[in-house]
């Protein structure tokens, strides 16, 4: 086909090809090139080729790493995505109590990552913090610097508080597109709550829940700032996460070829388990 | 399978309503028959959509009360009335087969699995949706989806009504008279009553019995396809029934007879009006024809339909149409028309002299 | 300026969506593009206006090659569906829209919108907002924006199809004379025959991406050059059966024998195609219909004047289609009369024969 005069169009685009090449592509290929060689920094480089993979790949830091990660991403989305959903469903559809609601639910989520830290860290304190006062009151032992159980719980219910909101809005924004006749025919069908659920908002919802969980599986999965703030990666290395342990290979040690490594790999599971998401997404869509 | 009684209903979407205005219905009347097939009829905004709810349950009335067979139900939930409907886009459920989607209403009142696949089947049959029964409803095709709609209600046997919402907006045109004749034989085979809602007349007169035509909140005229057509009661009626719609002429009547524009006219209820108010002579375009004498009129334009022509004319700048087969000559310039007697009739203040007590 | 198409065609990946068009458009002409859905109309519209690119072919207006124009500098209108105008204008600021880029002096703008106003009955409304109209005058305020600026080329893609009945009535009966007298050539989708009838002017008929016939509407409708476009200009649909002609009768269906009459006589003995329009086949004898037409009846249609009666034959589907309101019970037998002398008769090809 043919299309001289509009390939003019192609210019528009070409300021955002820049910055995502600037954004994206350049860094990456830096990285891409510190993964093969072998450097001090002093602009002397050596061929490393897949040594610093290999490396990686056998090292028992990395799989306790990725495994850790990966627990964390599992917990985080068992917990988020039900309880968004069920939010969702018990907040009102009309009337005045509806932005009301978005407004308390967006609150989580307008706050910066660090902070979401520092909050967290004191007020879990298990002496003078809020949360970590009432649980030793309860009578359990509770102190989130010295016991990986209480980190991971703390680290755990910060994700949860920060991030449900954001499943509960789409969900919410999903169900509020689903006409009102289809309310009216179940209710005609006779159909009770459940039923209301299970073949009407579940199956309509269907799209907006694989986004929740592509958005909430990406996030958790590269979770940094919060962690770092919390509980910097301890007690221990108990919550040393791929994001802190990369950070801990490249800045800590200055273990440049490890580090772009490392960062490779992570990016390339990332890159995976998205795409299986959307592949998965489009065949149940195609059926 | 119930009798419907509408009794002096009134609805307003206003919590106080003081004047007529207010209502979106104003005070409306209707008794309907057990089986029989209903049509509410009008354009937007006439109040066809509120009087459905009204039924379904969906709004509650501010005055006025719905009987089913006697039973009082104005103030129940659409569940506790026991109707079907089927909406304007199909409503089905993505994720069950056919044969589950018909089954749904059945499993939900415990109904048992032999007797679910019996009347499952026996519908099927009768909506030519066999074939189909175990394949995903979401694949269907417009018409497909409807039908199980459609199905859903009639595998119940305890449904009151079975109301329909505009069931065709959605359906191809070409696919539209099959739908329509799959309805019209299942109204006449199982005998429930089902109302139907539209703006189409043809959706309508195709498919009632008794058509209901409204227009701003009022019920207008009741009638047989027929009734409609031959003695409008109300010149909106003429208007929106028919096409092109029925000729309104100003006139005068003097000592029983009726004059347009000085010259005597025959009307069929001429005897009955009185001056005074605004009167109104009502012809369809099917009743008029050119002769050699008449009421002059000047032919302004010819439209070739194909099957016949509408002529259009002015009288004394009147428009007036003519519907003519296609061998009749028509006149070029000046004109007579003449009104056939028994079909031209007089209207007071846009209502049928006569027809008012 | 006529507006020429040469070899004109348009596919998208394996879709052929236009197959080799090669048309002329005399200036000032009405031309109805009639066609099921999906038959093309709009791809057609959208080529011609300079919206898509035709993958072969040219396209010349007013002796110049358009082909590779763009749309903005095309002097182009278009009015579509869906019921299309700026939300937060004024009707006034919404028909003025296509002058003020051309930096005409406001005061003609005024008169040209007034003008343009009045014919569509708008006058009264030119303050409010397009949301405070209603269905009918939104599209109004489209169509005017589409005249106001005295394009060469006005496109209307099904612009009734969303209206209801009544007020499709109304803009029907007043199109023509809005367009009469314009110099630009004025392009009209729809699916309806009756509409392309109401309107008269030219009608190009457009079945599956081909187009089967182009000249006078009403020429087109009583003689179809191709089974196909006698099938795309009835609605309801025309009918057709096998028939068999011996000397001067026709075997139909049924072993029911018809007499022939007027040209059809001079046939040669053969198999034809034989079709009708619905208007021809009646429930009375009068006006010389004498084929009978023996079924059960599937539905009636009433259309507020008239009847469409859907008999089954015999497997077949006829279409009786007569004034008046005749309301039949679905299964009910029913006898109508084929006017046999307004048949018309195609080879097995399709093509018209008489």
């Amino acid at each position: 086909m043919n299309k001289t005069w509009n390939n003019r169009a192609w210019w528009l685009v070409l300021p955002v090809f820049l910055m995502v090449a600037f954004n994206a592509l350049v860094p990456l290929m830096t990285v891409v090139n510190y993964s093969v060689q072998e450097t001090f920094g002093n602009n002397e480089f050596f061929w490393a080729g897949s040594r610093w993979f290999e490396d990686i790949l056998r090292s028992d830091r990395f799989h306790d790493a990725l495994l850790r990660s990966g627990i964390f991403t599992l917990l985080v989305l068992a917990l988020e995505v039900p309880l968004g959903l069920g939010i969702a469903l018990t907040m009102p559809r009309k009337g005045p109590w509806v932005s009301v609601c978005l407004v308390l639910m967006s609150l989580p989520l307008l706050i910066p990552w660090n902070v979401v830290g520092s909050m967290w860290n004191i007020m879990a304190l298990p002496d003078i913090g809020l949360l970590g006062k009432a649980i030793n009151a309860l009578g359990i032992n509770y102190n989130y610097t010295r016991q990986p159980i209480s980190a991971w719980f703390t680290l755990v219910l910060m994700d949860v508080w920060h991030w449900t909101s954001l499943v509960a809005l789409l969900c919410y924004a999903g169900l509020v597109s689903i006409p009102d006749a289809y309310y009216q025919a179940a209710k005609i069908d006779g159909a009770r709550p459940w039923a209301v659920f299970r073949y009407i908002q579940l199956p309509k919802l269907r799209h907006v829940l694989t986004i929740a969980i592509l958005l909430r599986f990406m996030d958790s999965f590269m979770i940094y700032t919060e962690v770092i703030v919390l509980t910097g990666g301890g007690p221990g290395n108990a919550t040393t996460f791929l994001s802190i342990d990369l950070v801990k290979y490249a800045l800590g040690q200055f273990d440049l070829g490890h580090a772009a490594a490392m960062s490779i790999i992570y990016f390339l599971i990332i890159l995976f388990a998205s795409w299986l998401f959307y592949t998965l997404m489009m065949r149940h869509q195609e059926q | 399978m119930a009798k419907i009684t509408i009794d002096n209903l009134r609805h307003a979407y206003i919590s106080e309503p003081t004047r007529d205005e207010h209502y979106a219905l104003k005070r409306v009347h209707l008794d309907w028959a057990d089986g029989g097939a209903y049509a509410l009829l009008g354009p937007s905004g006439c109040g066809k959509t509120t009087l459905l709810n009204l039924i379904s349950g969906l709004l509650h009335p501010s005055e006025g009360r719905i009987l089913f067979d006697g039973k009082d139900v104005t103030m129940e939930t659409p569940e506790a009335r026991n109707i079907a409907q089927v909406f304007q886009f199909p409503v089905i459920y993505d994720t069950m087969t056919v044969y589950d989607n018909l089954a749904f209403p059945l499993r939900n009142r415990g109904v048992d699995e032999a007797e679910i696949k019996k009347r499952v089947s026996a519908i099927a049959e009768m909506l030519e949706l066999t074939a189909t029964l175990s394949h995903r409803a979401s694949g269907l095709t417009a018409d497909g989806k409807q039908k199980i709609s459609l199905g859903r209600g009639l595998v119940r046997d305890d449904v009151n009504v079975i109301m329909f919402d505009e069931p065709l907006t959605v359906i191809d045109p070409h696919l539209k008279w099959q739908l329509r004749s799959k309805l019209k034989e299942l109204q006449q085979r199982i005998k429930r009553t089902m109302i139907y809602v539209t703006h189409d007349q043809t959706e309508a007169l195709t498919f009632a019995e008794q058509v209901v035509v409204m227009n701003n909140g009022e019920v207008v005229q009741t009638g047989t396809p027929i009734e409609l057509f031959e003695r409008p009661m109300h010149t909106f009626v003429g208007h929106f029934i028919g096409s092109p719609g029925m000729n309104l002429l100003p006139c005068e009547v003097k000592g029983g007879a009726a004059f347009v524009s000085g010259k005597q006219v025959p009307a069929a209820n001429a005897k009955k009006a009185k001056s005074g108010r605004k009167l109104e002579l009502g012809v369809r375009p099917e009743f008029v024809r050119f002769a050699n004498k008449g009421l002059p009129a000047d032919v302004v334009r010819v439209s070739d339909i194909g099957r016949y022509r509408v002529v259009e004319t002015r009288v004394n700048g009147t428009p007036v149409k003519l519907v003519v087969g296609e061998d009749t000559e028509v006149p070029v310039g000046k004109a007579h028309l003449v009104f056939d007697a028994t079909h031209t009739q007089i209207y007071s203040d846009g209502w049928l002299v006569g027809s008012r007590p | 300026m006529p507006l020429e198409l040469k070899g004109v065609t348009k596919r998208l990946g394996a879709d052929t969506h236009i197959y080799p068009a090669d048309i002329s458009f005399a200036d000032g002409s009405f031309n109805v593009l009639l066609g099921a859905t999906r038959s093309g109309k709009t791809t057609m519209m959208q080529l011609m206006a300079g919206i898509q690119q035709p993958t072969t072919g040219e396209i010349w207006h007013g002796g110049k090659n358009m082909t590779r124009v763009a749309v903005q500098k095309r002097n182009v209108s278009m009015v579509y569906q869906q019921f299309i105008n700026y939300p937060m204008m004024s009707v006034f600021e919404n028909i003025a829209s296509p002058l003020r880029v051309t930096g005409l002096a406001e005061t003609d703008v005024k008169k040209r919108v007034g003008t343009a106003a009045e014919l569509l009955r708008l006058t009264p409304m030119l303050d409010r907002k397009p949301s405070e109209l209603s269905g009918g005058q939104q599209q109004r305020t489209a169509i005017a924006r589409a005249i106001v600026k005295d394009s060469s080329l006005i496109f209307l893609d099904e612009p009734l199809a969303n209206l209801d009945y009544k007020l499709r009535e109304e803009l029907r009966d007043e199109l023509p004379k809005i367009f009469s007298g314009r110099s630009a050539i004025v392009f009209y989708a729809t699916t309806e025959p009756h509409e392309a009838l109401l309107f008269g002017g030219n009608t190009l008929t457009l079945h599956e991406g081909h187009i089967t016939q182009y000249g006078p509407t009403a020429e087109i409708y009583r003689k179809p050059n191709s089974l196909t476009t006698a099938r795309v200009f009835s609605d309801p649909p025309i009918n057709v059966t096998k028939v068999v002609k011996k000397g001067k009768s026709l075997a139909v269906f049924n072993g029911e024998k018809w007499p022939l009459a007027g040209t059809a006589t001079k046939l040669a003995d053969g198999e034809y195609h034989l079709a009708l329009h619905p208007h021809y086949v009646l429930p009375t004898t009068e006006n010389g219909a004498t084929g009978v037409v023996k079924g059960k009846v599937l539905v009636t249609e009433i259309s507020g004047s008239e009847s469409v009666v859907h008999v089954d034959v015999g497997g077949h589907t006829w279409v009786s289609q007569s004034h008046g309101v005749r309301p039949h019970k679905v299964g009910e037998a029913a006898t109508f009369f084929a006017d046999i002398g307004h048949a018309l008769f195609f080879d097995s090809e399709g093509k018209r024969v008489s």
